[in-house]
């Protein structure tokens, strides 16, 4: 395991905290927030997909799940914010460890944990979408209260602060566990599981952690969307949109790395935008040039950006002869 | 509420839209079983093929019934193309790419045709849309019985081209084991282009079926694809046999949960069926093992 040091993360961190300081674009800093938001649901994707191999198509079931917390505890039951938000995290980690422990008690790998992933964020839509405690079909909306303690700023440059936050948070959670002899069972797990339980490793219980690990970021990210846009429904919660983002962001930065997710949502939001602004106002056509580009990406640069800079760097590093052949593994 | 005059005419008409769910799940179950990829683009194939159909009575004057023999090779040789020049070379056999790939093909697909057609939801208006026959038992429309019928004659076309053509019989042993296939000559990239193809080839009939008592829009397909991810499941991942009966169950499952549960929840009971299936029998009712 070579990921990055410590102090390079920080490093990381302490840049990107610079940014406030140098614009004050509403603009800027709202595209920032949510793709940092992003990238952090990404990160948790990633220590159960990167790290362990299990592929969910169903992230929007704790991202939801955190953000629904959020948002009704507050609504509904005047919990203070702060402690609604932890609560949020807290409820996705218990609903990532009842979806697992249901999912790989039966043995369920490869494609079908991804549709069992799928549809349980399936049904908690459609749960969400008539229960009257979510909203129903209204949604949620949160109270304006726009002070530090209820989590409500006057501006956007104390939300991307937390936002960043929270990432470094995920930076240094995932470090951890890359350095560290549970993630060195995740990865046996995920390169071959037979392998792994053969060497003494309990694979339902690695995959079991991951998975409420995995969910607990992910729901930072719900719990983080609902004090940002102070509203939730269904759809968004639970909507096939956010497990989307959820695993590209990763594949295209850069899979069971530290700084994948990041790079990734970095990349697949400023291409989103860079696309839009190509597009003009045509409805559509934008996410045509999107689709186009990230076959394009995957065609290309199947490691992701990740891997593209790891080759680089090789090559500018190592003489020749030693510099490895094209890994399509 | 459980008299045979509310229970029957549901149970009927449930098998009546699943007949046309299972020719959605054939098409996937088709390339899940050759190619082992979940195919994201199915939906979006389908929205497409539904414009194609709307089109081509709008413009052709063509009875949807009759663009069936226009559309069905016109999507299998997209369908060709597609995985031979786009997925196939795009994600070098691995599966997170053609994850990724068909996904980004649904992407693309889906927004071209809001691009050119707009979000605007289009019916077709045609004479024989509303007729209903009395069966005795229970009224029917029409065009679902015809829909009915036709979905039970593709199945077993597919089923007799798998089992009875040379074709089929490389397209069993690719699915089974591609190297040994391979070895033996068979060309696996043709292979797999033309199930794909044929999987394609599946949602064009869908479609022209669909028209008469369906809408248009370019989100119209997804609706149908989580569906048909159930029946795949529910029937044996790359069942022919599994996927019909497994439609024909989950449009009967719809139809009755929908009248106790409601129009909102009608849904939910898919879903369960779904997740209940992938616990405890993964291997679906005709798989051969998960």
């Amino acid at each position: 395991m070579s990921g990055p040091s410590i102090a390079r993360i920080l490093l990381v961190v302490a840049v990107l905290a610079t940014v406030p300081l140098l614009t004050t674009s509403n603009a800027v800093l709202n595209f920032l927030v949510v793709t940092l938001m992003i990238a952090l649901v990404a990160q948790g994707w990633n220590v159960l997909g990167g790290y362990g191999g299990q592929y969910s198509f169903g992230h929007a079931a704790f991202f939801g799940t955190g953000a629904f917390v959020t948002a009704v505890l507050q609504a509904r039951y005047g919990v203070n914010a702060w402690a609604a938000f932890v609560a949020g995290m807290a409820g996705s980690a218990l609903i990532g460890a009842l979806i697992g422990a249901i999912t790989f008690r039966s043995g369920l790998r490869g494609s079908y944990f991804a549709l069992v992933t799928l549809a349980f964020a399936e049904v908690l839509r459609i749960l969400a979408s008539v229960a009257p405690i979510t909203g129903a079909g209204v949604g949620t909306l949160v109270a304006l209260d726009l002070r530090p303690q209820s989590f409500q700023f006057q501006t956007r440059a104390p939300f991307y602060w937390i936002v960043l936050a929270l990432l470094a948070v995920s930076f240094l959670v995932v470090r951890m566990i890359e350095g560290s002899r549970f993630g060195a069972w995740l990865v046996a797990v995920r390169e071959n599981e037979d392998a792994a339980k053969a060497l003494g490793i309990n694979p339902f219980r690695v995959k079991l952690a991951a998975m409420t690990i995995s969910a607990a970021i992910a729901g930072a990210g719900g719990g983080f969307y609902v004090q940002y846009f102070l509203f939730i429904d269904s759809g968004i919660a639970y909507g096939p949109w956010i497990s989307i983002e959820a695993l590209l962001a990763p594949i295209v930065g850069g899979i069971g790395t530290v700084f994948g997710p990041l790079l990734g949502a970095l990349a697949v939001k400023a291409l989103g935008e860079g696309t839009k602004l190509l597009a003009g106002d045509a409805p559509g056509l934008d996410l045509v040039i999107y689709g186009c580009v990230l076959i394009l990406i995957v065609a290309f640069a199947p490691n992701g950006i990740a891997g593209l800079l790891l080759k680089a760097r090789q090559r500018l590093v190592l003489p020749k002869d030693l510099q490895p052949g094209r890994s399509d593994g | 509420m459980l008299s045979p005059v509310i229970l029957l005419p549901a149970v009927l008409n449930g098998l009546l839209t699943g007949a046309v769910y299972a020719l959605v799940a054939l098409g996937l179950t088709l390339i899940y079983g050759v190619l082992h990829i979940v195919n994201f683009a199915h939906g979006a194939l389908l929205s497409a093929a539904l414009f194609a159909a709307f089109f081509a009575y709008r413009l052709l004057g063509l009875d949807p019934y009759l663009a069936i023999f226009l559309l069905t090779p016109l999507f299998f040789v997209l369908g060709y193309l597609l995985q031979r020049f786009v997925i196939g070379p795009a994600a070098h056999g691995e599966d997170r790419n053609i994850l990724l790939v068909t996904l980004g093909l649904a992407v693309i697909i889906e927004n071209a045709l809001l691009y050119a057609f707009r979000a605007d939801t289009r019916t077709v208006d045609l004479p024989y849309g509303f007729t209903v026959l009395d069966f005795g038992i229970a009224f029917l429309a029409v065009p679902r019985v015809i829909g009915f019928c036709v979905a039970l004659v593709v199945a077993l076309a597919l089923w007799m081209i798998l089992n009875l053509t040379d074709t089929g019989k490389a397209m069993r042993a690719v699915a089974k084991e591609k190297l040994g296939a391979e070895l033996s000559g068979i060309d696996v990239g043709h292979i797999y282009a033309v199930t794909f193809g044929l999987g394609t080839a599946c949602l064009a009939i869908a479609a022209c079926l669909l028209l008469p008592t369906y809408y248009v829009n370019p989100q119209v397909g997804n609706g149908f694809v989580l569906v048909a991810f159930t029946i795949v499941v529910l029937g044996g991942m790359g069942s022919v046999a599994g996927s019909l009966i497994g439609g024909l169950l989950i449009g009967v499952v719809e139809s009755l949960s929908g009248l106790f549960l409601g129009e909102s929840l009608g849904q939910i009971g898919i879903f369960v069926i779904f997740i209940m299936v992938l616990l405890f029998r993964p291997s679906g009712l005709f798989g051969e093992r998960a």
